[in-house]
């Protein structure tokens, strides 16, 4: 409760809240001198790595900042400390923490089936293969279920989409599908009613309008990629010639447009502004095959002398065993990377992997895709890019087309979603001329099944409303009161319309203006069948009976088609006992389900897309702004709004929470006299709207970026009420970038914004290492070495002749995608905390992503380094605590012992990575009864006043071992795969046993990249880095 | 200045301060009696349940394994407390209309579980493996005692970490042959010492002491 209710109102005190917050916050955003910072910067004085503006300013309120890790320790002390109180207050507690000890346990029930499932063993999990419908796409997913709750969705390595990995929204399903706030029950005009009521008001419309032939009768969708659901639409369409079937989301994808990007192949890279290494359909599967090219391993190495070092004496093995060696084990040699450059305005995810990265405005954009096209001599008609320039991306753009060229068939362009669709015609144009298609880039057939475009859709829907041709709307699983462009005022469209139906998840913005809302079944309760990015198509298969009597769109179709109320089960299976190969059906049926996949359903190869020849409005004047628009990283377009772990999951490019705010960059800031969480008011063509400032070092300059996903109103306790409706500023003329007309005042006030930028910093230390890769190539040389000191240690010196378990963590691989944050707050019960909490510096991930940015204010590079904890050998934290609460495992693991803990955080105090968390208060959700089926019953779920941290996913260390004993056999490398690694799309995070020596994490700690964090401090940690190597172009270095 | 105190009140003085020393211990060897006793640990009581189930009668005279109901003792952390539909294999046929059986019955019929009383019940932060156990060659009677001599289920160790430490630090003293597991009658012969250290090194017995052994 504490989460999701209690802490939600304590937020909103924060509000407005113009004073400094409890540690003067407010007070040090303002003082920031940007001026003074980039001095500091460009006379090489700052420091090489920098995490943020105040940390840069380096003031005193910032000093006191970082000096503590977890201030306001006595929060709730009000009154003034006398003597009496606190003698009265200790006695008592005193008195009443020993009479605690005396309850007895109370009786509990055991609860067994009456028919228990043939398959099921209790106690174990087991998985099931399905698939999460997304955009444009699906993402393979195996389901883990406990007796009958999914847990945990893990990614399936069948699945195109996924090859085993998972993305952050896709793992916060299941918070999504044990929500309290779902909708759960039949509404009709707000009070309750059931699905048979809403089934004979369906039929009385179907009757009417069949004798219309469907004139009147509408249905609004997203994008269709189910093909059972498409053929049931295509026969109501049939029935009714004259009914009309309109799709709208707010991503409005260009419709029959399906690229397939082939990174294996790609040697250099082009983005113009995509952020195809965190977004789109497929970007799991393009992470990975970017991230193997990118990855630089070295065979035989010359690095002994290094080993010997960090290994120390106490690594010898007993009984006489030599050393291992690891220069010895040879690990297959690729000397050979990629090159990225990122042309964006608006930093991305994938920037963070860029090699270069060109900042313009993203209006800008198009021009340079115009000048990059002509200078690689490609041709395309039609469009029309105007705009200069700025000057370092014009000196910039020859070395890149130079690159281009030498790079015939092995180099990709790839055009931005949010980009018109000019670039994407340019990049085509730039690729065939390349001759990257058919190598780095093909085309396949729409996944969706009939494209069209979402924007003409949704306009025709309101048009016809307004000509009074609607008379029955059905939307399913739509929300356009909230999403749709402001100039069309959906809302009042909507209220004429006679009889108005809504099937969605949660009640929303539009369900509320309907006369029946209908709670939708969540994909993991129910069948259905859906395509993935290539057009594979998946059978999804429900995990648990619909919690709320959720109603599948399959269902309500059937309603429509046969009158007749029919299992989603039924449908789907008719409709693939229709279309399954020759042969016995249940064998394939059960196939399909069994690998999640059904095989040979890929689409086919579709020739070059026809792109409309469109002229892209000019960018704004130098001094006039531009807007922008994104799906929040976290929150999306809103499907994730009342989703506390993604509210909560630090953005990757602010790692800012629970808040969406207005992005510019310092130059920006300065000439509009703003600072962050300064209110602005953002004017787009007289459509206003107001939220707090973050100055984003690398933001394009005359640029303001929002992002939609906040701001709403109906949907629960988690969104309501939280951040701006950025969608207030969108219009169909500009759907992603507004080039007139926008301009921001400010208005008075500040709003504190809770980020976890500056918390658990390791500041003044280089955590973060980089390589140049020609250097790297030739010598293998590893810079910024520290000086090892093994022997100095207070610790007995211990041999692991067992297991030595042990992590890397490869800085060149790690996209920064933050689905490991995620999958670890999954599968470790960590809670959520709220803006409150988060804003006191306690949030609980156990994982966090730390952002470094380096060099200049203006035009940074960015890095992600994730951090968690790193099972120190000579672990600080245990010296320190009084009651052996954190203490040493034989296998070398820093064990935390919940029930010992007493709470003194003596060891996060001594804790050099800052990695441990604690409970100020029960910050675990013990009451809401939906939420229980949530919970991974192999993790304690904690409770107040208990430190805790990263575990290496002990469960599951263990789990493996019990197996591997009874087998009477050694654990097999890669049989445990913490929750973190699983996740990674790119391989980054790998786990395993160094003891071994043809494990996969031994052999990559042989690599000279190999550094431990803060290695002078002779913890020797378990988990250990691999410097990131860049891949710069000469010729652009001299620009 | 006169006396405040009179002379009496030195006796009266040593006299409270043994007595205080002796209140003290009295109260702590309560205590200790009381969190060690049954009335704590609930050792030796048989706690109601739905159905007064037992298995004196089930395994004893009827004959039947551990494993016929408890399923997944080799193969699972948990034992496994059997589906309805296992009792109802046999008492759809004997004992079909005894009144005593009326809550399995109606549980078959409406499909609602049966709600045992656990026995053994160990706190929520303690994860113990049952099948590692078994597989290690630590038999049932070991820690459960002669549950085929109960006819009421009762627990006869209090499942305290005590407990459990002492056999994880001396397994020798406990470990009998795997083909032994299930025999609820067996009992350490005079050499289990030797035996036991025979056994723990042919069947690869740690001593597990971690705290992450049964704490996550």
């Amino acid at each position: 409760m504490s989460s999701l209710i209690h802490l939600t109102p304590r937020r909103d005190n924060n509000l407005d809240r113009s004073r400094g917050g409890p540690n003067g916050r407010a007070a040090r955003k303002s003082s920031i001198d940007l001026t003074a910072i980039r001095e500091r910067l460009e006379s090489g004085k700052g420091p090489e790595f920098w995490k943020s503006l105040e940390e840069l300013a380096d003031t005193e309120e910032f000093r006191k900042f970082v000096e503590d890790e977890f201030p306001d320790r006595t929060p709730d002390w009000n009154e003034p400390a006398q003597r009496r109180t606190f003698l009265k207050v200790m006695g008592a507690s005193l008195a009443l923490a020993g009479v605690t000890a005396c309850t007895k346990q109370p009786a509990e029930n055991i609860v067994p089936y009456v028919r228990q499932p043939e398959e099921l063993v209790l106690g174990k999990p087991l998985f099931y293969a399905t698939a999460r419908p997304i955009s444009g796409g699906a993402v393979g997913v195996l389901a883990e279920s406990h007796e009958g709750r999914p847990t945990k969705l893990e990614g399936n390595p069948e699945h195109p989409s996924s090859l085993g990995a998972i993305d952050m929204h896709t793992q916060a399903e299941t918070l999504n599908l044990y929500d309290p706030d779902r909708s759960q029950s039949v509404l009709r005009n707000g009070n309750i009613s059931n699905w048979m009521n809403f089934m004979a008001a369906l039929l009385t419309v179907r009757a009417e309008h069949a004798a219309r032939q469907g004139a009147g009768l509408r249905l609004l969708t997203p994008p269709v990629n189910s093909p059972t659901l498409a053929a049931q639409i295509q026969d109501f369409l049939r029935a009714m010639p004259q009914a009309k079937w309109h799709q709208w989301e707010p991503a409005m994808r260009i419709p029959g447009y399906n690229p397939q990007y082939h990174f294996e192949n790609a040697e250099v890279v082009v983005s113009l502004d995509s952020d195809f290494l965190a977004h789109g359909p497929g970007w799991l599967s393009y992470a990975r095959a970017f991230a193997a090219k990118r990855r630089v391993l070295v065979g035989q190495t010359p690095i002994e002398q290094k080993r010997a070092l960090q290994q120390g004496p106490h690594e010898i093995r007993p009984e006489g065993q030599a050393n291992f060696n690891y220069a010895r084990e040879s690990v297959p040699a690729k000397d050979t990377t990629n090159r990225l450059y990122q042309i964006e305005g608006t930093p991305s995810v994938t920037a963070n992997m860029a090699d270069h990265r060109i900042r313009i405005r993203t209006s800008e954009v198009p021009a340079f895709a115009a000048q990059l096209a002509a200078a690689v001599g490609a041709q395309a008609s039609g469009v029309s890019a105007p705009g200069n320039l700025p000057e370092r991306a014009a000196r910039a753009l020859p070395a890149i087309a130079k690159d281009l060229q030498a790079h015939r068939g092995t180099s990709l362009v790839i055009a931005g979603e949010f980009q018109p669709a000019a670039v994407h015609a340019l990049a085509h144009a730039m690729n065939t001329a390349l001759g990257n298609v058919g190598k780095t880039v093909t085309y396949l057939a729409p996944v969706d099944a009939s494209p069209v475009d979402n924007l003409a859709s949704l306009r025709q829907l309101v048009s016809d409303i307004d000509a009074g041709q609607v008379d029955a709307l059905i939307m399913i699983d739509v929300n356009p009161v909230y999403d749709a462009p402001a100039e069309l005022n959906f809302e009042s469209a909507l209220k004429k319309v006679r009889f108005r139906a809504h099937l969605g998840e949660f009640q929303n913005e539009t369900s509320v203006l309907c006369h029946w809302h209908i709670p939708m079944a969540h994909f993991l309760e129910t069948w259905s069948d859906v395509r993935a990015h290539d057009g594979t198509v998946s059978i999804i298969q429900p995990l648990i009976m619909p919690l709320y009597g959720g109603i599948s769109p399959h269902q309500l179709l059937a309603v429509l088609n046969t009158g007749a109320d029919q299992t989603p089960h039924d449908i789907v299976k008719r409709y693939w006992a229709s279309r399954s190969p020759e042969g016995d059906f249940d064998v394939f049926w059960q196939r399909a389900l069994h690998d999640g996949v059904v095989p040979n359903t890929a689409s086919a190869a579709a020739g070059a897309p026809a792109f409309e020849a469109t002229a892209v409005p000019a960018p704004p004047p130098p001094g006039q702004l531009e807007l922008v628009f994104r799906p929040d990283p976290a929150v999306g377009y809103g499907r994730y709004s009342n989703n506390s772990w993604m509210q909560e999951l630090p953005k990757p490019q602010t790692k800012m929470t629970w808040d969406n705010a207005v992005w510019i960059s310092p130059a920006t800031a300065q000439r509009l006299g703003l600072h962050t969480e300064d209110v602005v008011e953002i004017d787009h063509n007289g459509r206003k709207v107001a939220g707090p400032v973050w100055i984003l070092p690398g933001h394009a300059d005359d640029s303001v970026t929002v992002h939609f996903g906040y701001g709403r109103q109906h949907v629960g306790r988690v969104a309501n009420g939280v951040g701006f409706n950025a969608y207030l500023l969108r219009t169909s003329d500009s759907p992603w970038i507004a080039t007139s007309g926008v301009s921001i005042r400010k208005i008075s006030g500040t709003y504190t914004l809770a980020t976890t930028q500056d918390t658990q910093t390791m500041e003044e230390r280089n955590p973060f290492r980089i390589l140049d890769y020609p250097d790297y190539k030739d010598s293998h040389k590893v810079q910024q070495e520290d000086e090892v000191r093994p022997e100095q240690t207070l610790f007995p010196e211990w041999s692991y002749s067992g297991y030595k378990w042990g992590m890397i963590v490869d800085l060149n691989a790690c996209v920064g995608c933050h689905a490991c944050v995620t999958a670890c707050q999954a599968e470790n019960n960590v809670p959520v905390v709220g803006k409150d909490q988060v804003h006191r510096r306690r949030a609980m991930h156990w994982l966090r992503i730390d952002r470094y940015y380096r060099g200049s204010l203006e035009d940074p590079e960015l890095y992600f380094q994730p951090v968690f904890c790193m099972q120190c050998e000579t672990a600080p934290c245990e010296l320190v605590c009084p009651v052996g609460a954190t203490v040493h495992s034989g296998d070398g693991l820093n064990q935390m012992v919940y029930n010992r803990c007493v709470g003194t955080r003596y060891c996060s105090n001594n804790c050099p990575y800052k990695v441990r968390r604690f409970n100020f208060y029960l910050y675990s959700d013990w009451y809401t009864p939906s939420l229980y089926g949530l919970r991974n019953p192999d993790v304690t779920v904690r409770s107040r006043g208990v430190m805790e941290k990263c575990t290496y996913c002990i469960q599951r260390i263990w789990a493996a071992k019990i197996e591997s004993e009874k087998e009477d056999r050694r654990i097999v490398d890669g049989e445990i795969k913490m929750a973190c690694e699983q996740a990674c799309p790119t391989d980054a995070l790998i786990f395993g046993d160094i003891n071994d020596p043809n494990s996969r994490v031994a052999k990559m700690k042989a690599q000279p990249r190999n550094y431990s964090l803060l290695e002078d401090l002779n913890t020797r940690p378990r988990t250990t880095y691999l410097a990131r190597v860049r891949n710069r172009n000469p010729e652009l270095e001299r620009v | 200045m006169a006396q405040i105190f009179p002379r009496s009140a030195n006796s009266f003085a040593k006299v409270s301060i043994v007595l205080a020393g002796l209140a003290a211990a009295a109260i702590l060897a309560t205590a200790y009696r009381l969190d060690r006793g049954h009335f704590i640990t609930d050792v030796g009581v048989a706690p109601d349940q739905p159905v007064p189930f037992s298995h004196k009668h089930h395994v004893t005279d009827d004959g039947i394994d551990c494993r016929y109901c408890h399923t997944s003792v080799e193969t699972s952390a948990v034992a496994g407390l059997p589906p309805t539909e296992t009792c109802m294999s046999c008492h759809s046929q004997i004992w079909n209309n005894a009144s005593m059986l009326e809550p399995v019955r109606a549980s078959y019929q409406t499909g609602r579980s049966l709600a045992w009383t656990r026995v053994h019940d160990l706190p929520d932060f303690v994860y113990f493996n049952h099948s590692i156990h078994i597989n290690k060659g630590i038999g049932c009677s070991t820690c459960h005692g002669r549950v085929d001599l109960m006819p009421l289920t009762y627990k006869v160790n209090s499942l305290y970490m005590n407990w459990c430490v002492s056999c994880h630090r001396e397994p020798e003293r406990w470990v009998r042959p795997r083909d032994q597991v299930f025999n609820m009658a067996w009992e350490p012969p005079p050499d289990q010492m030797e035996l036991g250290k025979k056994l723990v090194a042919e069947y690869k017995i740690q001593k597990l002491v971690d705290c992450w052994t049964c704490h996550r």
